[in-house]
């Protein structure tokens, strides 16, 4: 196209969290010709806010431990939704990943022994759930997303990667051949758009909590890989499977870590009762994170709930003592006195049930390669397009995620890509080029926007958005109210399209950001309706009124939402890890 | 209430002006800084800031609160204006201007570049971790928890000064972090990198940077170790 400018790259990534990092840091070291593109500087991405740890089986706290537990526990953890052989990789290949990072300089916590500090945390079990509970979370401290993001960021600059920071993309670059070979983006500073043309486009683009009107979600969790995704045409896996983390702080929505209750803290109702013991005798209030979210909200519907309200209930730490949380939770306590106004080395913290994680994303092979289906069904890649991290869905994590396995999941399936990519790239990937009418296909809503003269708002169509998910599709779901609020949803959709950009200038224009973030939080949300709508079981998050059994005769499959015809097919989940016996669905109880 | 804000966008704009906006702040509550950027940006859309976590973790929303440099997200209102008083927001201080409460920050990253941001260990790396004692790692803390807001270093004349010579607060915290770690075996390179008299010395021990610094860390007492070591490595 006249007059935009074209940027050539072997590998281009999009975002700067730990997946993208750990991605790029794999292909700068290749010698190809890479770049990250962020739309905030990247210590500024979400990975930072990660508190409790990384889960993996480096034996520290107890040398006999067994990546093979770990397994166990995240298949389980899945109800049995996650891709055994993707899950057995990520287990078996965690320690190295680890002990790469501690090379890198990441200051873990340590033992007395000098090993990396481990904590117990949700759902993690020894000797495949007969051995008690396992501490397996590698902690920095309640730092750990901040530790990591910055040690990834220094190993970059180490090996002097190139970083499009503050650079927005926009959309996928397709050409009539369905590969993909690029992304449209704006350098925000200065407001210019450019082509950047790459052989590989990975997406590490993160996750879309920011749909929801309470999340732990950063500002910047749009859900912009997604969006960009779907709009070209390309299908997302387990899209309704939602986590709502324990422990939002009730009114603010920021993050307590599960460590906190790994390290001996409990959750208490109005009657000060530690409900947990009923709701998960063994476990109690380390039982996987769907099912003390739910717990928390019956206790809640049930009348002893806390507060003025009876809305929250309270996270109880004092019995800890001071050192121990000065030492442990030095970020909790901050954290606490800050948007609490509570301080827990006396009182109890305010929580409830928070939009937290997004399980779905972008399906994609343990080499981050995306795929679609055709019409037989069957798994196709997608040409020259790759995602990792909580923008993909390999799918490790299934119907639920368990606590410390969303930085395990970076860091591991960013190497991972990083390596295909580096070893595609030398058997030769060709550098496809996109037609005029290819770039003007992927520039048209940006043409749109800047052409508006009309319109709601930007914030006054996202909080209508962000309550319409909020009361239709949150903890528990209710066929006949996801279809009220997939209505909703359908009407949300024309004003959004017709969204208005009053302000159109060019340097460090915001506003557009923020519209175009709409965009993509809206593809997310009706992605998320419809496939919750469809799925009628209740599994891992997926927790639905009118169907409260989990159904393995029809549902003990991904489903795949394809955005053309807004239809929801399903997918095989695997069940054949390649080193040991398949672990067959059970009856999932802590 | 009143919100003045430093106001500047150079497709429109020949200078920077401070424009004041109405903001309804709702009754009993005690906002945030950047809660009440959000409300003003719903009125006006185009204020541009920074912002991302909105918990204090990220470091995108330093700027003058006030006259006080700090984070937006994690600074409330009761303490920074007194009832019936005007909210002041500018960029922070000593730093280009991009647009609006927008500072561009090249200078500062470049300074933090400079000091070798990462472990360096030449020699081959264990199977394992590298073992550490508890004792430490305990030197670390206090350093690694910096998030690079810039609050610090724009608070420093001498980084107003010599933005291109000296370090900087933030930079010099990051320096210290990695001669602290016992991990790191390049403390002599690392060390001679520092050793001119602008990069360490020209820190005047004012302690501005600890003043603003939002996570309470204290990179005076760090530029304190670094010049130690200087003056022992001289002797």
């Amino acid at each position: 196209m006249k007059g935009l400018r074209r940027l050539v790259f072997d590998a281009v990534i999009v975002g700067g969290g730990g997946a993208g990092l750990r991605t790029a840091l794999e292909l700068s070291q290749s010698g190809y010709k890479t770049a990250v593109i962020s739309k905030v500087f990247p210590t500024r991405s979400h990975t930072v806010s990660a508190q409790g740890g990384i889960t993996c089986a480096i034996g520290s706290d107890d040398p006999d431990d067994d990546w093979r537990w770990h397994m166990y526990d995240t298949v389980k953890g899945s109800d049995y939704i996650g891709d055994q052989d993707a899950i057995e990789y990520m287990c078996s290949e965690g320690p190295q990943t680890v002990f790469e990072l501690e090379h890198m300089g990441l200051p873990f916590s340590r033992t007395a022994e000098g090993r990396i500090y481990q904590r117990p945390f949700g759902g993690q079990s020894k000797d495949f759930g007969k051995g008690g509970q396992a501490a397996r979370t590698c902690a920095a401290a309640d730092r750990t997303g901040h530790a990591l993001l910055h040690t990834l960021y220094q190993a970059n600059l180490k090996n002097d990667t190139v970083f499009l920071n503050e650079w927005y993309a926009t959309d996928l670059v397709k050409n009539q051949d369905g590969a993909v070979v690029g992304v449209i983006a704006i350098c925000i500073e200065t407001g210019e758009t450019v082509f950047i043309n790459s052989r590989a486009t990975v997406f590490a683009t993160g996750g879309a909590g920011r749909i929801y009107a309470s999340t732990t979600n950063a500002l910047i969790n749009t859900g912009d890989g997604i969006g960009m995704a779907l709009r070209a045409g390309f299908p997302v896996q387990d899209i309704e499977m939602w986590q709502f983390h324990p422990t939002g702080i009730y009114g603010a929505g920021t993050l307590v870590t599960e460590g906190s209750r790994g390290e001996g803290g409990y959750l208490i109702n109005s009657d000060g009762e530690r409900f947990m013991e009923r709701y998960a005798p063994n476990t109690k209030d380390l039982a996987s994170r769907d099912v003390v979210a739910r717990s928390m909200v019956l206790e809640i519907l049930e009348g002893r709930g806390c507060g003025e309200n009876a809305d929250h209930v309270l996270l109880k730490l004092d019995h800890l003592g001071e050192d121990v949380l000065n030492s442990k939770l030095p970020g909790i306590l901050e954290l606490s006195r800050t948007f609490a106004h509570v301080d827990p080395v006396t009182d109890p913290i305010p929580v409830v049930p928070t939009c937290h994680y997004m399980m779905g994303g972008i399906p994609t092979n343990i080499n981050g390669q995306a795929l679609t289906q055709n019409s037989n069904g069957e798994d196709e890649i997608i040409d020259g397009f790759y995602a990792v991290g909580e923008s993909a869905c390999v799918s490790v994590h299934g119907g639920n995620r368990l606590g410390g396995n969303s930085l395990l999941d970076l860091v591991v399936f960013g190497r991972a890509a990083g390596k295909y990519i580096e070893e595609s790239l030398r058997q030769g990937i060709e550098q496809r080029r996109a037609s005029d009418t290819d770039i003007e296909q992927a520039m048209a809503r940006l043409q749109r926007l800047n052409d508006s003269d009309s319109g709601a708002s930007v914030p006054e169509l996202r909080t209508e958005l962000q309550n319409v998910m909020q009361n239709h599709f949150g903890v528990f779901r209710k066929g006949e109210f996801m279809r009220d609020g997939i209505e909703k949803l359908k009407i949300l959709r024309e004003r959004i399209a017709r969204v208005h950009l009053e302000d159109k200038s060019q340097i460090f224009n915001t506003a557009r950001i923020e519209a175009l973030e709409l965009e993509n939080l809206f593809e997310v949300a009706e992605a998320t309706a419809i496939a919750a709508e469809c799925r009628t079981e209740s599994r891992g998050a997926h927790a639905r009124d009118d169907f409260r059994d989990r159904d393995d005769d029809n549902w003990l499959c991904h489903s795949m939402y394809f955005p053309a015809d807004k239809r929801v097919g399903k997918r095989a989940v695997n069940f054949s890890p390649k080193t040991m016996p398949t672990f067959e669905p059970q009856i999932r109880s802590y | 209430m009143l919100v003045s804000i430093y106001r500047y966008n150079p497709d429109i704009d020949d200078k920077p002006v401070m424009r004041d906006i109405e903001v309804e702040i709702p009754a009993g509550k005690d906002l945030m800084i950047l809660d009440v950027l959000e409300l003003a940006k719903r009125k006006d859309s185009s204020i541009a800031y920074r912002r991302s976590c909105r918990e204090g973790v990220c470091g995108s929303d330093g700027m003058n609160i006030n006259g006080r440099n700090g984070l937006a997200c994690i600074t409330q209102l009761s303490e920074v204006v007194k009832p019936g008083k005007k909210l002041v927001l500018r960029p922070l201080p000593g730093l280009p201007v991009i647009r609006d409460l927008v500072v561009d920050m090249s200078i500062f990253y470049i300074q933090f570049e400079k000091v070798k941001p990462y472990l360096i260990n030449d020699t081959p790396a264990p199977a394992i971790e590298r073992l550490q004692s508890p004792e430490d790692r305990e030197k670390l803390d206090g350093l690694y928890e910096c998030i690079l807001c810039a609050c610090c270093s724009s608070n420093c004349p001498s980084f107003w000064w010599n933005p291109d010579k000296f370090i900087g607060p933030a930079g010099l915290l990051q320096a210290y972090r990695f001669l602290a770690d016992s991990r790191d075996t390049a403390a002599a390179e690392r060390l001679a990198g520092l050793d001119d008299p602008f990069s360490v010395f020209r820190c005047r021990g004012i302690m501005n940077c600890v003043a603003v610094c939002p996570k309470d860390l204290n990179p005076t007492r760090a530029i304190g170790h670094i010049r130690t070591m200087l003056i022992q490595q001289g002797t």
